[in-house]
């Protein structure tokens, strides 16, 4: 009938080793994720941190008469070949814009086309060695230098690997999340508040629940149909606009707002509630003053982690039309703009080497801005939450 | 308590308000609309730039939306919510402009910019292969002709095509059935070649193998490019931009004999090329005024010629006699009539 000390002390070895194996495979499997971020990120900065160098060359502008038709006439002939274009093209509209510099000559540094920056960095590219030498010969002398990349922080995209910037994607990005903030927080907590704190508990708001619940799980590229179909067919919101984009991705945010917002509200305990209602507060009341100001923390919480995810969110706005080149830095919400997870797409498909480095060093920007709002979020909750 | 609630609705109304507001006004535009083919892609928004650099409109703006997929929203209709351009790496299909027409789109310019060449290439670590466009064909089709009978392909070495050739594994990435590289491929490179063939009854046969052998590796050339250096004994299919500027990497196949270089994809001798056009929505010159500057900077000598700066990026410029007709019809604005696809 009943088992020996024996017995039990027989197995007690097996359980054991059981539960240290269980041990052995939990560790090992996080071990595992470590090991794989620690890969990517070590392959991101090894790749994307010389992004944030660019080579330039030093200058002798001679602006005359020939150079007011063609800009590589106003430079040396031996150092035009390796300025870039992006610079060369200006010096005509320079000289239009301000006719008191024909005749005079100026020293400038400027930026050195892709090549040559490539082959300062030591890596793959198509000079000859005769070009290696002389560029070789011109570091020596001090007029062709790294330095720290500015124009990567301050130019659009450019189909010259040199001059490609993050900064119409940035602009482009903080307007796209304006305005899904501007939609999705309002409607979702407003939502959440309904159904949390009015609705009766029914048939229908079950259904809406489930529903809620569902969204928050659909891929993200059915939003993007969506946001085609409804906002720029039908009320013909302008296209690769971040209104639009800011529209569709409200749509993907809406309901995980709406589901952080609940629990936030949820985890406020009834006490507060009754004992506002106990002094003869209203609803209206008991929410505004008592269980939304209690509940802030855990609604802001949620909104940073959707608004993040949205901002990674690519597969959306290229049916919307905002992957897309855009080297100007938009102004305005109906203007098109692009995104940066949409640059970062758009630059991994550029022939260019080049385009290698740029790629890595947009997604650091990127990661960078995520952990920011991620830690944000932590930070928020670590302060304000209140446990009961 | 009232007024302050009654207050309060009213600035919610007029937020709403203000937001559809926005919505609703229609722009004038003197920003150029531009979508289509990802080949086309590099090259026009080069272009663009240049002309948001130099003139002194905004930046055009391009989307990378595939040939089709332009041509599809460039004859969705008139007006300023459509573009005004349509970048492809094929001619527009009859059905295509007839669709256009019935949406009021009836003044399209053709422009064809130049040619691209489709490269077949493997890792420089190789000894280079030289193929005929059948034996590629043989390579890639679902079903070969075998002893006069379609039977599904059995050729799993490159020596079981033809004794002559390496006895290496077959192994290809190239585009999924999305790209236009893949339309132009199978168009180039399998339908000409089986047309030719018996067992094919004189019709093009394009259905690319799917057991294993070729791999779909991606819109992304680069992709395919990079997987080249790690699996070197596969080859990949993509466009000549890219072998132009992995020099030291890749080795491409001739094909037919006929290396793919300028001149020969140029002069149309290597098998695998295609032009690259874009069309023009006419009606919208009035209302987008740089729309013709744009076209008229595209087709300058110094973009689309010889030493033009489209050929560093890898476009390979028409003959010099068919740049003058691309010029002369964008200074005519000649409108494309369905009889021109005949």
């Amino acid at each position: 009938m009943s088992q020996s000390f024996d017995d039990i002390s027989a197995q007690l070895k097996g359980r054991h080793r059981r539960s240290a194996r269980l041990k052995w495979i939990s560790m090992g499997s996080l071990g595992l994720a470590g090991l794989f971020l620690v890969l990517f990120f070590a392959d991101m900065l090894n790749k994307g941190l010389p992004a944030f160098q660019q080579a330039y060359v030093q200058v002798e502008l001679d602006y005359n008469e020939d150079a007011q038709r063609m800009g590589r006439a106003a430079m040396d002939r031996e150092i035009a070949p390796l300025v870039s274009r992006s610079f060369e093209r200006l010096i005509p509209g320079m000289i239009r814009d301000n006719p008191d510099l024909l005749g005079t000559t100026e020293q400038r540094w400027v930026l050195a086309n892709s090549e040559v920056d490539q082959y300062l960095k030591g890596h793959r590219n198509q000079l000859n060695e005769a070009e290696q030498a002389a560029i070789d010969e011109l570091v020596d002398s001090g007029q062709v230098a790294l330095k720290f990349n500015t124009t990567f922080f301050t130019n659009g995209d450019s189909k010259m690997a040199e001059r490609a910037g993050i900064l119409s994607a940035v602009v482009g990005t903080i307007l796209t999340m304006l305005v899904t903030l501007a939609i999705a927080f309002p409607i979702g907590v407003m939502t959440a508040l309904y159904l949390e704190e009015f609705a009766p508990d029914n048939r229908l708001t079950q259904l809406i629940e489930i529903n809620i619940n569902n969204l928050a799980a659909i891929p993200s590229i059915l939003f993007g149909l969506l946001g085609l179909a409804i906002f720029i067919n039908f009320f013909g919101v302008p296209r690769s606009s971040p209104l639009v984009g800011g529209m569709t991705l409200a749509l993907m945010t809406l309901p995980v707002i709406i589901i952080a917002t609940r629990t936030a509200l949820r985890s406020v305990p009834d006490s507060i509630r009754h004992a506002a209602f106990g002094v003869g507060c209203s609803r209206w009341q008991v929410v505004r003053d008592h269980v939304l100001p209690l509940a802030m923390p855990g609604i802001m919480t949620g909104s940073i982690i959707g608004l993040a995810q949205a901002m990674g969110e690519t597969a959306p706005l290229i049916i919307v039309g905002m992957v897309a080149f855009i080297p100007d830095v938009s102004a305005s919400f109906t203007q098109a703009a692009t995104v940066l997870p949409a640059q970062v797409f758009t630059w991994a498909g550029e022939p260019e080497r080049a385009f290698v480095e740029k790629t890595a060093g947009g997604i650091l920007v990127l990661l960078s801005i995520l952990i920011f709002l991620n830690a944000t979020a932590v930070i928020l909750r670590k302060k304000f939450e209140r446990r009961w | 308590m009232n007024r302050i609630l009654k207050s309060r609705t009213l600035k919610t109304t007029a937020i709403a308000a203000a937001v559809i507001g926005v919505v609703g006004v229609a722009q004038a535009r003197d920003q150029i609309r531009i979508v289509g083919s990802s080949t086309v892609y590099p090259f026009a928004s080069y272009v663009t730039e240049e002309f948001g650099a130099i003139t002194e409109y905004p930046t055009p703006v391009i989307e990378s939306t595939g040939s089709g997929g332009g041509i599809r929203l460039f004859c969705n209709g008139v007006g300023e919510g459509t573009p005004d351009i349509s970048n492809a790496s094929r001619r527009i299909k009859a059905s295509e402009l007839e669709r256009c027409e019935e949406n009021g789109v009836n003044d399209v310019t053709e422009v064809k910019i130049g040619s691209d060449g489709i490269v077949f290439a493997q890792s420089s670590t190789n000894e280079a292969m030289d193929l005929t466009l059948e034996q590629l064909f043989l390579a890639v089709a679902a079903q070969v002709p075998v002893d006069g009978e379609l039977v599904d392909n059995p050729y799993t070495n490159w020596s079981d095509i033809d004794s002559e050739l390496p006895d290496r594994e077959i192994s290809i990435y190239g585009p999924p059935s999305t790209s236009g590289t893949r339309d132009a491929f199978e168009e180039l490179a399998m339908e000409v070649p089986s047309e030719d063939m018996e067992a094919y009854g004189g019709e093009g046969y394009t259905d690319i193998r799917s057991d294993g052998v070729y791999i779909d590796a991606g819109e992304n050339d680069n992709l395919i490019v990079q997987r080249l250096s790690e699996d070197t004994g596969a080859f990949g299919i993509f466009g000549y931009s890219f072998l132009v500027e992995n020099p030291n990497t890749l080795i491409a196949s001739s094909i037919n004999g006929v290396e793919p270089e300028v001149e020969a994809i140029s002069a149309g001798d290597y098998p695998i090329a295609r032009s690259l056009w874009f069309y023009v929505k006419n009606q919208h010159a009035d209302e987008v005024p740089p729309l013709y500057d744009y076209v008229d900077m595209f087709v300058s000598e110094t973009m689309i010629g010889e030493g033009g700066y489209l050929m560093d990026l890898g476009l390979i410029p028409l003959p010099e006699a068919e740049r003058e007709e691309t010029r002369r019809k964008v200074e005519e604005r000649a409108s494309l009539q369905p009889s021109d696809l005949q």
